[in-house]
């Protein structure tokens, strides 16, 4: 069997990958919990499987998504990662056909030309070489954007570039260099032998014309040999064990397995399958309108893959999920934030240089241990009114926007709805804040706190007019009530047409809360309502798409002069069509938004507040006339 | 160069560019004095009385009105800049309706906004019927008569300070200086029209900075019983009789107050005037973190700008009494006169 030394680092490299990557797996599946192993197993002979190799082609290879956000970018990593399986695939069947025999070990796929100097000059051989030649130029274009983006990230219209760290820039030297020197390589051999095709061929005989090519070609075959090797070697340690993570991480997902919230197996994956794309950087408003741009969600990732504290990013994040929806490797970072803020300040650990490639134990987050709750003794059985059918929850945050209760009054007064208002009085926070805060076992008391007045009212449906507490009446209480938004009832009244309204035939934007929308996932609702009684119009930002408005509770770090200077930009992307109303559905977003300057000609309006003012018994003239006279008085 | 040769222009005829105005103008310098109202005065015209003295405010409109009853000042109503053109420290200058020529040096005096009380929404401006801010409390004074939207007396008022300032939660950091005064001497105001009333202020600190102030603070309290209270109002609602619901903490009894009034009195706070600000681009000059118009000094140079000839006076670089808008006004006159005769 033919054999040369060059080969060794290779050989090295390869099974050592291969070790590590099915080692790595092994633990992964290890650590998991007991129902996620099962999920998992189950899924190995069922339709997640398939659809796994479906996707594992689309986004880990062709990079669809990435394609979708930047075409140039998607580019770029679809010809280094399809082009090199393809180079990868189509060797191995080189090899096996035309090669002495069949069954060959990798490295004759790989080195195959060093073997066959002389193969592929005429027939089927000859086209399959120039199918190769074609496949080691599309990956060199790719490496060529790469380099430049490097360089000049402004190339690819990405703002900005992960930084590096020391074995990432080794490992991307040596990544640079493996296919530049495939390329000298075989061109240098078939100038040797007159073989090859349009590339290696033409560039050959060029070479060979002023250089001795035999000689020339055998250090650059070790040089191919040794960046290939050492690419391997270091790629635990590196980005680019997000190949492999992001693989397994489509089977995890496809399997029904979920981060939930505590560190596992399943947040291990989804960190190591981040590929520093960057693209989390761009749509991150912290960056973008508050210069703030060390904790978006690449850097939080890349923090903890080095095991640094990252709990001061943790906590400096609105929350506001933009990038998790842009995420093309579809990382829940916000769950994984969420288990760091709860986790607390860790204490401080030192790492090991073994760390990168034997971080195998779960670091689990401790529970301190502490506990607040004597804090909460102030908390008395709320008293309630039994049996209404729809018992109203304003929240917190809408007793500091009381336009919105008002509205809401007037909407279940018109539509005949025996209604209690819960928290008239001033409520009992939901518990959210908290939550975000990371503080779970205080949460629980003001949950317990609310559930039971809820459960004492005996109402069968639960109406809230702030999404904060939406989400968490939704995700952390246990009630047996339907709990709904306000947008969400008041589109349920259209509909069953206990609420008729006039057409206010006035222009309105609406704007999208993030725990609404990509929180909650309702986006129609709220639209239906508007599109019922106004001009409903479109602004850059709709859906899963919409900006935060920078008020979140979330962040715990900001500055407040940086909220402002993200809400003006906010403000001014979403009034660019001059509307008469900027809605939203949150009285958050509504407060924010009252940071900034507005158009003159535009208000802001929680969605309630327009529907009150459509209500057919009261003329939409007599409410606004009512403002208007105030507001003269003021404006001198 | 005679001083009649050079011209001078000033942007907003409220108190600062009137007083300035009429410095300039006995000086013998060309005045051309632009007001978007239509009367000059500005904001004084809507007071009904001064602290500390309680002096009518019509007094001090009247000196106003004299200071720029000269030859050389040509007052312009009802008027707005609109063009600016800045080469080798003059400026050429247009307004919409006219062309006014080279000016030598330019004052800007363009004056405060209130804070619009509508943007702290859980104070209920504009929400509930009651519910109203210093401003148009002045105009009951003018009016004779206070009164609740059901015509009714109140007998119980509150009082919020600073509802715009010294509240990160809007933006704005700043004190505005005067409110806590105008708290005081509104709170004996209403006190002189409805001797009955209690009235309370919920305040953060007392900031009784000027002359005799404190006494009027002392004399609220001694001779009208007024109430203070130390907190900040967190939210208003209105109960089933329309009455005020007041929710506060008392800090300094470390405890929640739940309180109804008939009447609340939002303190609104001073920010540069948007008038103001829309100069910014035309003239290349700088706001500070406050969004007043950043002074070249804050100690001997509070009159100027970063531009050569453009000079600041009045409540466009600072919340400032009228007292204290006099005197910069007046600084203004001079830093002008000594810059013309040196250019
Ligand atoms: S978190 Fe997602 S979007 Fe951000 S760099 Fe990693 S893979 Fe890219
Ligand atoms: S959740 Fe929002 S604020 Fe936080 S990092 Fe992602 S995009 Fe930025
Ligand atoms: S003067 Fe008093 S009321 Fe006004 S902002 Fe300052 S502290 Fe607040």
């Amino acid at each position: 069997m033919p054999f040369n030394p060059f080969v060794i680092p290779f050989n090295i490299g390869l099974y050592f990958i291969i070790l590590y990557v099915v080692a790595r797996g092994v633990v992964w599946f290890r650590d998991l919990p007991r129902t996620d192993k099962l999920r998992m197993q189950r899924g190995f002979f069922g339709r997640p499987f398939i659809l796994s190799i479906k996707e594992i082609f689309m986004e880990g290879l062709i990079h669809r998504k990435i394609f979708k956000v930047n075409p140039v970018l998607g580019y770029m990593h679809m010809s280094l990662a399809f082009g090199w399986f393809l180079l990868i695939l189509l060797g191995t069947i080189e090899a096996d056909i035309f090669g002495e025999k069949h069954l060959n070990p990798p490295y004759k796929a790989i080195f195959f030309r060093f073997f066959n100097p002389d193969h592929g000059t005429a027939g089927l051989a000859k086209h399959y070489g120039f199918l190769m030649d074609l496949i080691l130029a599309l990956i060199l274009s790719g490496l060529l954007i790469a380099i430049i983006k490097r360089f000049w990230s402004g190339i690819v219209g990405m703002k900005r570039t992960a930084n590096l760290k020391f074995l990432d820039k080794v490992a991307l030297t040596s990544l640079w260099l493996i296919f530049p020197s495939r390329l000298l390589a075989e061109s240098f051999t078939c100038g040797a032998y007159g073989s090859g095709s349009f590339l290696t061929g033409s560039l050959g005989t060029a070479l060979a014309g002023f250089l001795p090519a035999e000689i020339m070609a055998y250090p650059f075959w070790w040089l191919y040999s040794l960046s290939l090797g050492t690419f391997f070697i270091l790629l635990p340690r590196t980005r680019y064990m997000h190949i492999p993570s992001e693989m397994f991480l489509i089977f995890m997902r496809n399997s029904g397995v979920r981060i939930g919230d505590q560190y596992g197996s399943c947040a291990d994956v989804q960190i190591h399958a981040c590929s520093s794309c960057g693209i989390c950087l761009n749509v991150c408003q912290l960056s973008t309108s508050a210069d703030i741009t060390n904790i978006q969600a690449a850097y939080f990732v890349k923090g903890l893959k080095r095991e640094d504290d990252v709990f001061d990013i943790a906590l400096n994040c609105l929350m506001c999920g933009r990038c998790d929806e842009a995420c093309p490797v579809g990382i829940e970072l916000g769950p994984l934030r969420m288990i760091h803020r709860r986790a607390g300040d860790p204490p401080k650990d030192t790492m090991s240089i073994w760390s990168g490639y034997l971080r195998l134990r779960n670091q689990n987050i401790q529970d301190n241990g502490e506990s607040h709750i004597t804090a909460f003794q102030y908390l008395k059985p709320q008293p309630v009114k039994k049996g209404p059918e729809v018992l109203y929850f304003a929240g917190c945050m809408t007793h500091l926007t009381p336009g919105i209760p008002i509205a809401m009054r007037k909407i279940f007064e018109a539509a005949g709805i025996d209604f209690d208002f819960m928290d008239k009085d001033g409520s009992v926070c939901c518990g959210r804040p908290l939550t975000l805060a990371g503080k779970d076992r205080e949460a629980r008391e003001l949950i317990r706190n609310n559930s039971d007045a809820i459960w004492r009212s005996g109402a069968k449906t639960l109406v809230t007019s702030c999404p904060i507490c939406y989400k968490i009446f939704m995700e952390s209480y246990h009630l047996d009530v339907e709990v709904l938004h306000h947008s969400q009832y008041i589109n349920r009244l259209i509909e069953e047409e206990k609420l008729k309204l006039n057409f206010l035939n006035k222009s309105v934007i609406y704007h999208d809360p993030c725990e609404l929308g990509r929180g909650s996932g309702i986006y129609s609702e709220p639209r239906r309502v508007l599109i019922h009684i106004s001009r409903l119009g479109k602004s850059n930002h709709e859906k899963e798409d919409a900006l935060c408005c920078g008020g979140s509770l979330a962040n715990l770090k900001i500055d407040r002069r940086k909220i402002t200077d993200i809400v003006s930009d906010v403000v001014e992307e979403l009034t660019l069509s001059n509307p008469d109303y900027l809605a939203t559905a949150c009285p958050l977003c509504k407060k924010t938004f009252g940071k900034a300057d507005i158009k003159a000609g535009s208000e802001i309006k929680d969605i309630a507040e327009i529907v009150a003012m459509a209500i057919v018994s009261e003329p939409p003239e007599a409410i606004e006339l009512k403002k208007r006279t105030k507001l003269e008085k003021v404006s001198l | 160069m005679h001083n009649k040769e050079k011209h001078i222009v000033i942007i907003g005829g409220g108190t600062a560019g009137c007083v300035a105005a009429g410095r300039l103008a006995r000086e013998g310098y060309r005045i051309s004095l632009i007001e978007k109202d239509k009367k000059p005065g500005g904001k004084i015209n809507n007071w009904y009385q001064l602290f500390p003295d309680r002096r009518r405010s019509v007094e001090v409109t009247d000196y106003i009105n004299k200071e720029i009853d000269h030859p050389l000042i040509d007052l312009m109503t009802g008027t707005e800049l609109d063009k600016v053109k800045y080469k080798n420290g003059k400026f050429s200058i247009s307004t919409g309706k006219s062309d006014l020529g080279q000016a030598d040096a330019v004052l800007i005096a363009t004056g405060f906004d209130l804070f619009d009380a509508t943007r702290k929404e859980e104070y209920g401006y504009g929400i509930y019927d009651n519910v109203i801010t210093s401003l148009d409390l002045e105009n009951m004074f003018h009016s004779g008569d206070i009164l609740t939207t059901k015509e009714e007396i109140p007998k119980r008022v509150g009082i919020v300070h600073c509802v715009g300032s010294r509240d990160e939660k809007v933006g704005n950091f700043h004190c505005s200086k005067v409110c806590c005064v105008t708290a005081v001497k509104q709170a004996i105001e209403i006190k002189e029209h409805i001797p009955d009333s209690e009235v309370f202020c919920f305040y953060m600190d007392m900031r009784m900075f000027g002359p005799y102030y404190e006494e009027l603070y002392r004399e609220s309290q001694e001779k009208w019983v007024v109430n203070y209270i130390r907190g900040k109002v967190s939210e208003v609602s209105e109960n089933i009789e329309g009455r005020l619901v007041i929710k506060a903490e008392d800090t300094l009894l470390g405890k929640p107050i739940r309180m109804e009034v008939d009447m609340l009195v939002l303190m609104v706070g001073m920010q540069n005037a948007k008038a103001g600000l829309n100069l910014q681009d035309k003239f290349g000059i700088q706001t500070g973190v406050n969004g007043f118009f950043r002074i070249r000094d804050n100690h001997y140079g509070n009159n100027l700008s970063n531009v050569d000839g453009l000079f600041y006076a009045g409540t466009c670089t600072a919340p400032m009494n009228i007292t204290d808008t006099i005197s910069h006004a007046r600084a203004a006159a001079v830093e002008i006169t000594e810059y013309l005769s040196k250019n």
